[in-house]
């Protein structure tokens, strides 16, 4: 459990960093919080010639939120993102996913940034990004491009970045008012990749009425994946939307797979289970910012 | 007079040096050593047509790569096999590099030695293995099909074969007027201690000796083995056992392939040798244990006192039978627990596989043992409709039928006689503890917030402290502090902080005053190891026995001293003095000093002790007949046989209805170890203990697939459980003396975990309203059950039916 040869660069401006990753091109490898790829070197699972530590560019060490929603630097840490009052206060989604994150030791080295890209399937970030239509900025050599999380995901641990490219900045945009959100999992152990977990959104119109209801799913696709689920509470107020029917309709749109932890056939109920859950809870969370945001006539009696 | 330390809930003293990284283990030593790596099987069998170094040899850094074909002597030959047992068909061992053949992935090939970690495994990465694929044999039902075997020139599987009877069972059974079959099924785990192996050996040229250090539980077993296999004189080989860092029962095999290939290189090169085991190799190479299939028949009475039982095993060995067939036979014989089985006849079958060794790993067969006798007690009264205590009840030893001879012979070669306890008072204190009487109306509680919760309850005895036997020396420096060794080692159980304890007592000495080492042959070489619960039945009494031949002497050195009758003197504060005469006495310093008698001083102490010092008895010689220069006393404690502790265990838990999740909501122990050195370090074992029990009960498996590969060779897919995992334990004492030794004490290392996959089982049944016959259980193995269950496929369990008729009469209606 030692790493094979390699050339370590450790660039202390972004221009320099993107010169040496597109000289490395396919042979180098972004190292920022190190807490997925440190491990895949000492298993040599992974090889790559370069190393470039990223962790002196202090200019991605960041978090900004704005009318636009929440960006995240590259090395913005978990426990930085998930601390950020005026982040949760924006978009609550952020900590509910950031507290399921592994463990605190964990969350204070790795990267949220450095999650998405590294496109694990199980992981809660990339399931918050493609649940709110986030998106990430990529910077090269030769230029930018800002990828929608929709187009990011190709694969298990495997994202449409080219190896020249690094992802400096993530954008979690804003729900539309009226919005609420939960994450609910199930690990096998506190802080362990989920064996299903739902993050889940819902939007209420000004009737208190269910207008739109979409959840993201960990561990149950090759990617994160996000269902419309809408059709089966549209038009319901809160406390008679038929929440199981919408589980029973994400049950019926995923197909996960048996591994050494859970059957196919325990994930998929599961997610039905947890879809009703999550958007039970989010739309109990909708009520409650509406409710924190104007006063509701006929619970004030 | 100090305060008496035996029985008090003294801190660690072990433990400021360890938490604040103060520690020495294994890899912290030896940084100038050259680094060793094993290229391994990828395979589960194989045969090894060819190992190509060709490509390594360019790696800079590599001082050399060794292969079977290096090997000559005892050392090309298969390591030993450690427990031999009439029993044993076909005792296969391995060999320290693969011979022509691999038996299971992570078999040793090929021993690379480089500059650093770093250069040995780039090197290692290079050398190519032609291997042959041969057919694997993987899981119990594959190893008795037979359609292929694990070793050449076997017809069949069956390492060894076993059949122990107490009467005539199977009449017995026939008679009965009630009979049941079960089939049992418990998956393999492992200790996973968080250090693994490691091994570091030096050669000193000159004085023609091996100085070796491993992280081992047998520091005069791995010098034996090793001393046998380089052809060395015991004499010339030192090994010193530095900080473990947890054994839990893995590192008392030895000598593993690694332990005898670090010192044999290190003589070869003449250079400092050091290897540290990684995760991964610690799971495909090192041991396994628990996975056993067991068939129970029982035959009882109207209030279910068995009548007989007949009980058959097969036991999954893995590819070799190195530790003998210790773990089937103490589940053959611990089965019984606190019982009377009526007619016992036991039955086991030990199989190859080709999968990681098994060896014991702490309870070593007595979870599975427990497993299949307290779900055949709960399958007893499921089916007479009796509470499952009181069937448990009837069956018990009675403290007046103590010493109590099961009529077999236990894993020590000697008779399974249980010493003292009292299984009735156990049994009702669990009770009381976790709220037995009171759980019905909780659980309708719990029903009416729509919550499904179960209650389980588990007893069982333990042999403990088994012998051949263990030393202890005890020296009085001239400094007054004392020097105590034992040979057994220590991995973190504060075996420093109660050897301590016992000897500030018998000597009259301050704690403080009292330094332990453990595991050094230089300071004690009669030794057997850390296994079976021993260290304080075994050691403490040995220290207790060495430290009373110290008093003794002390007393009469002193007394000779102070012209006073031996009798008349005592020792407290380290200062031995007339009784009820604090001020005429002398420090146990100056009685060390005047115990040797000196020619020449060094300093101003020892020249009390020099020729015309003090008048002296010219009709006498110095050192007197039959006495020895020096104050100190060795002495070893060698028991008649194993000392039996027992408890309970009763649990309650939740299981989700919509998720099956399971979630333990209190857990209680009730423990008797016989009289307790310290309860603060008892509590420590059980809660860890306890933790493990949970981790077999509900987390930990080995998931090898069908072509023998460990799918779960790391930290995180083996579900090693959390803090976070495991529930508070509420914990009560016991103190029924063992006659069996000077202290009155059992061993208590492994007792929170024996009962855990049966307690836990008996829970979850009892929620989910059937039987729960194989662990560990996973929600998604749960979920499972419970569509079986849905589909008719699992009957239910009696008394949920009964009850649920009982709600339907009272309701009016069906319950659903």
């Amino acid at each position: 459990m030692k790493p094979p040869p390699f050339h370590y660069h450790a660039p202390t401006t972004l221009a320099d960093a993107l010169t040496v990753l597109g000289e490395t091109g396919p042979h180098g490898k972004i190292l920022a919080g190190g807490q997925s790829l440190i491990p895949l070197l000492n298993m040599r699972l992974a090889a790559p010639a370069h190393l470039i530590d990223i962790n002196r560019l202090a200019e991605l060490d960041r978090v900004d939120v704005d009318d636009g929603g929440v960006r995240v630097g590259a090395l913005a840490r978990h426990a930085r993102v998930e601390a950020d009052r005026s982040a949760a206060e924006a978009i609550p989604l952020l900590r509910q996913g950031l507290r399921l994150v592994a463990h605190p030791v964990i969350r204070n080295r790795g990267t949220t940034v450095g999650s998405l890209v590294h496109a694990d399937p199980s992981a809660e970030m990339p399931a918050v990004l493609a649940l709110l239509g986030g998106s990430l900025d990529l910077v090269s050599a030769s230029g930018r491009r800002t990828v929608a999380a929709a187009d990011l995901y190709v694969g298990p641990l495997e994202s449409c970045l080219r190896a020249d490219e690094l992802a400096v900045c993530a954008r979690f945009p804003r729900p539309a008012p009226g919005t609420g959100t939960a994450f609910v999992e199930i690990a096998r152990r506190r802080g362990d990749y989920a064996v299903c977990g739902v993050a889940a959104l819902v939007t209420l119109d000004d009737d208190l009425r269910v207008a739109a209801a979409r959840a993201a799913y960990l561990s149950m696709a090759p990617v994160p994946h996000v269902l419309d689920l809408i059709e089966a509470v549209a038009g319901r107020p809160p406390d008679t939307a038929d929440f199981a029917a919408a589980g029973r309709l994400a049950r019926g749109r995923l197909d996960p797979e048996d591994d050494i932890h859970a059957t196919a056939e325990y994930r998929a109920h599961l997610a039905e289970v947890l879809t009703a859950r999550a958007l039970r809870e989010a739309a109990e969370a909708a009520v409650g910012a509406l409710g924190a945001s104007r006063p509701d006539p006929e619970r004030a009696t | 007079m100090s305060a008496r330390m035996f029985g008090a809930p003294v801190q660690r003293t072990e433990d400021e040096r360890l938490l604040t990284g103060r520690g020495a283990y294994l890899d912290d030593l030896g940084a100038d050593a050259y680094a060793a790596v094993f290229v391994r099987s990828p395979h589960a069998h194989a045969r090894v047509r060819d190992v190509d170094v060709t490509d390594a040899l360019d790696v800079d850094g590599l001082i050399a790569v060794y292969t079977h074909e290096d090997l000559t002597g005892p050392m090309a030959e298969p390591l030993p096999l450690l427990l031999p047992h009439p029993c044993i068909v076909d005792g296969r061992t391995p060999h320290a590099l693969a011979a022509g053949y691999v038996h299971h992935v992570g078999a040793p090939v090929a021993m690379v030695v480089a500059r650093d970690r770093y250069l040995a495994e780039d090197a290692a990465e290079r050398i190519a293995v032609d291997y042959e694929v041969l057919a694997p044999v993987v899981g119990i039902e594959a190893a008795v099909a037979a359609e292929h075997v694990v070793h050449a020139g076997m017809s069949d599987n069956v390492a060894a074969h076993l059949v122990q009877e107490v009467g005539d069972a199977r009449a017995a059974i026939a008679a009965a007027p009630h009979r049941l079959e079960l089939d049992l099924d418990i998956e393999r785990s492992a200790c996973t201690p968080m250090e693994g192996r490691g091994v570091y050996a030096r050669w000193d040229e000159a004085g023609g000796s091996l100085r070796l250090y491993s992280s081992t539980q047998t520091a005069s077993g791995v010098r034996a083995a090793v001393a046998a296999k380089l052809g060395l004189d015991v004499g010339r080989v030192e090994v010193v056992v530095p900080d473990v860092g947890g054994g839990f029962g893995v590192k008392i095999m030895h000598p593993w392939p690694e332990e005898v290939m670090v010192p044999w290189a290190a003589r070869r090169l003449g250079h400092g040798v050091k290897w540290t085991e990684d995760r991964r190799e610690h799971f495909i190479a090192a041991a396994h244990e628990r996975g056993q299939r067991h068939t129970v028949r029982a035959g009882f009475d109207d209030e279910g006192r068995l009548l007989g039982l007949d009980v058959e095993i097969l036991h999954d060995n893995g590819a070799y039978l190195p530790y003998g067939v210790i773990v089937p036979i103490v589940t053959s014989t611990q089965l019984l627990g606190p019982y009377k089985p009526g007619a016992y006849r036991v039955e086991f079958r030990s199989l190859y596989t080709t999968t990681v060794i098994v060896t014991p790993y702490r309870g070593a067969g007595r979870p599975q043992g427990v497993f299949a006798m307290e779900r055949t007690m709960d399958a007893i009264a499921d089916r007479l409709g009796r509470d499952r205590a009181e069937v448990r009840e009837v069956n018990l030893i009675r403290p007046d039928e103590m010493p109590y001879d099961q009529g077999l012979l236990f894993q020590d070669g000697r008779p399974l006689v249980y010493d003292s306890g009292d299984y009735p008072r156990t049994l009702r204190m669990v009770k009381e503890l976790i709220g037995w009487e009171g759980f019905a109306a909780e659980r309708e509680r719990a029903r009416a917030e729509g919550r499904r919760i179960g209650i389980g309850l588990a007893c069982y005895v333990e042999g403990t402290g088994p012998g051949p036997y263990e030393g202890g020396h005890v020296q009085v420096g001239t400094d007054g502090r004392v020097r105590v060794a034992t040979g057994l080692t220590s991995q973190g159980q504060g075996h420093h902080t109660i050897l301590a304890q016992i000897v500030a007592d018998e000597l009259g000495v301050a704690m403080s005053d009292v330094e332990v080492t453990t595991g050094d042959t230089r300071r004690m070489p009669y030794s057997v190891g850390t296994f079976a619960s021993r260290g304080a039945v075994m050691s403490g009494s040995a220290v207790a026995l060495a430290a009373r031949k110290v008093r003794e002497k002390a007393l009469r050195v002193a007394a000779d001293a102070l012209e006073a009758d031996p009798g008349d003197l005592e020792i407290a504060g380290g200062r031995v003095h007339v009784r009820g005469v604090p001020g005429a006495g002398m420090d146990l310093g100056t009685v060390a000093v005047l115990s040797n008698p000196l020619r020449y001083a060094f300093d101003e102490a020892s020249r009390a002790a020099t020729q015309f010092a003090r008048p002296a008895d010219h009709a006498a010689p110095p050192v007197p007949e039959g006495d020895a220069p020096g104050l100190e006393g060795t002495d070893f404690h060698s028991p008649l046989r194993s000392t039996f502790a027992n408890g309970a265990h009763a649990v309650v838990v939740e299981t989700d209805p919509e998720t099956a999740e399971i979630t333990i909501l209190r857990y209680c122990v009730v423990h008797d170890c016989g009289r307790l050195v310290n309860p603060l370090i008892v509590e420590g074992q059980i809660h860890g203990g306890v933790a493990q029990g949970v981790a077999g009960a509900l987390y930990e498996r080995m998931a090898y697939d069908a072509d023998g590969q460990l799918l779960n060779a790391s930290f995180m897919d083996f579900l090693v459980p959390y803090a976070s995992e495991i529930p508070p334990i509420r914990i009560a004492h016991l103190e029924t003396p063992s006659p069996l030794n000077p202290l009155g004490v059992k061993g208590a290392g492994e007792a929170g975990v024996i009962p855990g996959a049966a307690v836990i089982a008996s829970a979850i049944e009892d929620a989910e309203g059937f039987p729960v016959r194989s662990m560990p259980i996973s929600p998604s193995d749960l979920f499972g059950l419970r569509r079986r269950f849905a589909a008719g496929e699992i009957p239910p369990l009696r008394r949920a039916e009964r009850a649920r008729g009982r709600r339907a009469n009272e309701t009016g209606e069906p319950d659903v």
